[in-house]
């Protein structure tokens, strides 16, 4: 017999999705049970009174849940969420309910030896529900008391050799996509650079000590799997410079129609036959391609590597070889001044340890956004207040047609006085005698 | 329960204290498959929907089974994936930017025992465990943030309005009809802890009440200058409030037609609260992606500007969502996004072939960017 009842909630158990309330409840009767008699640390009830609050949110349509006190682990700024319940005499279960964020390794491969363990100590210590993983990256635990923190931080880090994540004003964990571990189109080791960049910059992380909080996220081509373009203060997006690789006889095999489209991904529907014309030279944004009998040409140079072409025939177009990232800066949500996305600071650079000019434009945009950013003012808003030029100026990189879009609207040019030949001290008696008044 | 210490002696929190280490190193978790053929991948091909084969330069293959799950997942459920991990995939496992799951073997005859025993596992509500699909010219994975479950600021839930909205979209998870990829995202609220403002479908939780004034409380429980500070319109000010027993209080009033709702200023003192239930819904956004290919990345772009939280199912939101997949699918040419679609057709006949009711509320008023929104040609469709 439930603890509470869940009306609401328990229509959300039909249909074909994975239903999170089935999975609740499942865990709410694994610990009632308690099978392999586990000692546990937290309210045994605790999943219990998580659908308690949960229908009685959907009842309301309302949060019961109040602002995170200030908790943690000792010497760390972030890591930890305080998270209370605003009916504690009714879900005494999950009362005091912090999330942990634990930092995910890069590209989110797993041994189930490591998740049993995971899993063994949010069992043991705290509520048994996660979230795999939270919108930034991390496996995030959710739910536990205050007194289990250090002994998880404790355990994490003496039986697992793994530490917390980022939050609140500091390097958020970074986060990559499936990189060159499986994907021909990773034009540089994400995994790679995440894992350095994260360790490299631990106290950044850990404690907080930015005007907000701060993202990285390395995307292995221009698709973009990881969203980094619209979501992070810093994106590392893999590019080329050089020439897309072409195999002609594969080329041959897509139009013959031996090889499928987009690596099969139509196949739901009959689209009638692929025409390499139209679906592939006619959609190329910059046309640089076209046919020479039945070979496929490219103009690389006009090339603006959008990945279409190489998406739509994997198989006779592979990314150039003399790769790198772009690095573009500034993605927010909406939150405060309108969304923004990256914008291109960096057209191209080689990504090779030990990484040091990435490094170098790292630190001379945090000494700027440090020096310069208001409270809770993100890169971004940074960048629009005092402009692209000042960013430029800051971080020491020269400006290029590839900076913008178009040029400037107007002829508002904020000159320097040094830009201006004579400078701005000038006599105005001696413009007078030329000028009378 | 008797309280069981991990070993960390709380009097001296320095002793044997392990710090700054970082997550677990990538490598150690790989596949051997993964590990013998990273950056000798040659090419990927769909064989089904949420079956992909990875094909090396050392002829070695990789076949991935992705499956869906709510992000939501108790550890009963994990040790479950666990278990069909060890039994079909030697012990690994990955999951995607879109928490889906993959199986991943190394063999194209380890598929179908695989496939059946994913397909075969039921919750006792009867929902799928791990629905195959996900990949191609479909509908993954909804991305989203936590809502009702463990937030403060939502307008909205997440697990739910994911769950009623994926029961809607789920042929598509399990198909490729569709003309390109269709990435939908939920946040409950507009700091947007899941980015969703590139989605190709966007549902955001919303306030449309400025935030109540507890004012006995304001300047016990927030620095006053700070939530005066976080109101992005300026809308707040300082004031000396009466109480009902006449003593003078230090609080803050607000300018209410300034007020965007975004509750910014709750962040920041808890004795500002926002949430309302009929004040708070679901704002539904159009036309964004995030990638590169053919068009730069773009901005979703509202086109209903409120549906309420008609819990437990959503159905005004389902419902909006169904119609403008069914709209793009039938309209759309291959490999157009939802947003390069709308553009291409414009949004005057986006409106007209999602049956969706243009309003006020949809021509943008914030700022600058406001301007670059509105029609600048005399060229439109009637």
């Amino acid at each position: 017999m439930a603890k509470h009842e869940t009306p609401l909630l328990d229509q959300l158990e039909s249909g074909p999705w994975p239903s999170f309330v089935s999975d609740l409840k499942q865990e709410a009767e694994s610990r009632t049970k308690n099978e392999k008699g586990v000692n546990f640390q937290i309210p045994v009830d605790v999943c219990e009174d998580l659908l308690g609050v949960m229908e009685l949110s959907f009842k309301h349509g309302r949060t019961h849940w109040k602002h995170g006190g200030i908790v943690g682990v000792f010497g760390y700024g972030g890591g930890v969420i305080g998270r209370y319940c605003d009916q504690p005499q009714m879900f005494p279960g999950v009362a005091h309910f912090h999330t942990m964020r634990v930092n995910q390794p890069a590209g989110k491969f797993y041994t189930t030896e490591y998740l049993k363990q995971i899993c063994d100590l949010w069992e043991f210590r705290g509520s048994g529900i996660t979230n795999m993983h939270g919108s930034t990256g991390d496996i995030i635990l959710l739910g536990t008391t205050t007194p289990q923190l250090e002994e998880i931080f404790w355990t994490l880090t003496h039986d697992m050799n793994q530490d917390l994540g980022g939050s609140g004003s500091n390097l958020r964990t970074p986060s990559d996509c499936v990189g060159q571990a499986r994907c021909e189109w990773a034009c540089y080791d994400t995994q790679a650079l995440c894992h350095h960049l994260t360790l490299e910059y631990q106290d950044e992380l850990h404690r907080p000590a930015f005007p907000y909080k701060f993202k990285f996220k390395f995307d292995g081509c221009p698709n973009c799997c990881v969203a980094s373009i619209a979501r992070a203060d810093i994106s590392f997006v893999g590019t080329w410079r050089d020439n897309i690789r072409i195999d002609q006889e594969a080329v041959k095999a897509y139009v013959g129609g031996e090889l499928p489209p987009n690596g099969g991904s139509h196949a739901g529907r009959d689209w009638g036959p692929f025409d390499i014309q139209k679906e592939v030279i006619g959609l190329c944004p910059t046309s640089c391609m076209w046919m020479e009998g039945d070979e496929l040409k490219i103009d690389d140079r006009e090339c603006t590597r959008c990945m279409h072409c190489i998406n739509v025939m994997p198989r006779a177009l592979r990314v150039g070889e003399d790769r790198g990232c772009s690095m573009l800066v500034g993605a927010k949500a909406p939150i405060l001044d309108g969304a923004q996305m990256g914008s291109l600071l960096v057209p191209f650079i080689k990504v090779e340890e030990p990484y040091d000019e990435i490094k170098e434009v790292i630190e001379s945009i945090w000494d700027y956004w440090m020096e310069e950013g208001k409270n809770r003012e993100r890169l971004g808003e940074l960048m629009k207040r005092q402009g692209f030029q000042k960013l430029l100026e800051m971080t020491n990189i020269k400006p290029v047609p590839q900076h913008v879009q178009e040029p400037r609207h107007n002829p508002y040019i904020f000159w320097k006085e040094e830009e201006v030949e004579g400078g701005f001290d000038r006599d105005v008696n001696e413009f007078r005698k030329h000028h009378l008044r | 329960m008797a309280f069981i210490s991990s070993g960390y002696n709380p009097d001296k929190p320095m002793e044997n204290r392990i710090t700054d280490i970082g997550p677990r190193k990538y490598d150690e978790f790989y596949p051997p498959v993964i590990k013998n053929n990273k950056g000798k991948w040659l090419y990927h091909e769909i064989l089904e929907p949420g079956v992909l084969v990875h094909v090396s330069e050392t002829g070695d293959e990789v076949y991935s089974i992705r499956v869906g799950g709510a992000r939501l997942m108790s550890v009963s459920h994990i040790r479950e994936i666990c278990e069909i991990a060890d039994k079909h995939c030697d012990g690994y496992l990955r999951f995607t930017t879109r928490n889906n799951i993959e199986f991943m073997v190394d063999s194209k005859d380890k598929i179908e025992p695989l496939k059946k025993d994913l397909a075969a596992r039921k919750f006792d509500g009867g929902s799928f465990k791990f629905p195959i699909g996900g990949t191609g010219a479909g509908v993954t994975n909804i991305i989203h943030t936590q809502g009702w479950i463990h937030c403060h600021t939502p307008a909205t839930d997440a697990s739910g309005p994911v769950k009623a909205t994926m029961d809607v979209l789920f042929d598509d998870f399990q198909n490729m009809r569709l003309p390109a990829q269709l990435r939908v995202s939920l946040a409950c609220c507009l700091n947007m802890c899941g980015a969703v403002h590139c989605s190709d479908i966007a549902i955001l939780g919303y306030h449309r009440k400025p935030p109540m004034l507890d004012h006995e409380y304001l300047d016990k429980m927030c620095e006053i200058p700070l939530a005066i500070a976080a109101c992005p319109t300026a809308a707040i000010k300082p004031a000396k409030v009466e109480l009902a027993d006449g003593t003078k209080v230090n609080s803050v009033a607000v300018n209410e037609p300034r007020c965007m709702f975004c509750g910014n200023c709750y962040t920041m003192c808890p004795a500002m609260p926002l949430a309302d239930d009929v004040g708070d819904g679901i704002v539904i956004m159009a036309g964004g992606k995030v990638s590169n290919r053919i068009t730069a990345p773009k901005f979703s772009k509202v086109v209903v500007a409120f549906l309420p939280n008609n819990a437990p199912r959503w159905p005004e939101t389902t419902d909006c969502i169904k119609k403008i997949v069914e709209a793009y699918a039938a309209g759309a040419n291959k490999y157009e996004r939802v947003g390069e679609w709308a553009e291409r057709i414009g949004w005057e006949r986006f409106f007209e072939k999602c049956e969706l009711e243009f309003t006020h509320h949809l021509i943008d008023d914030f700022r600058d960017p406001a301007y670059y929104t509105w029609r600048q040609t005399t060229q439109f469709k009637f």
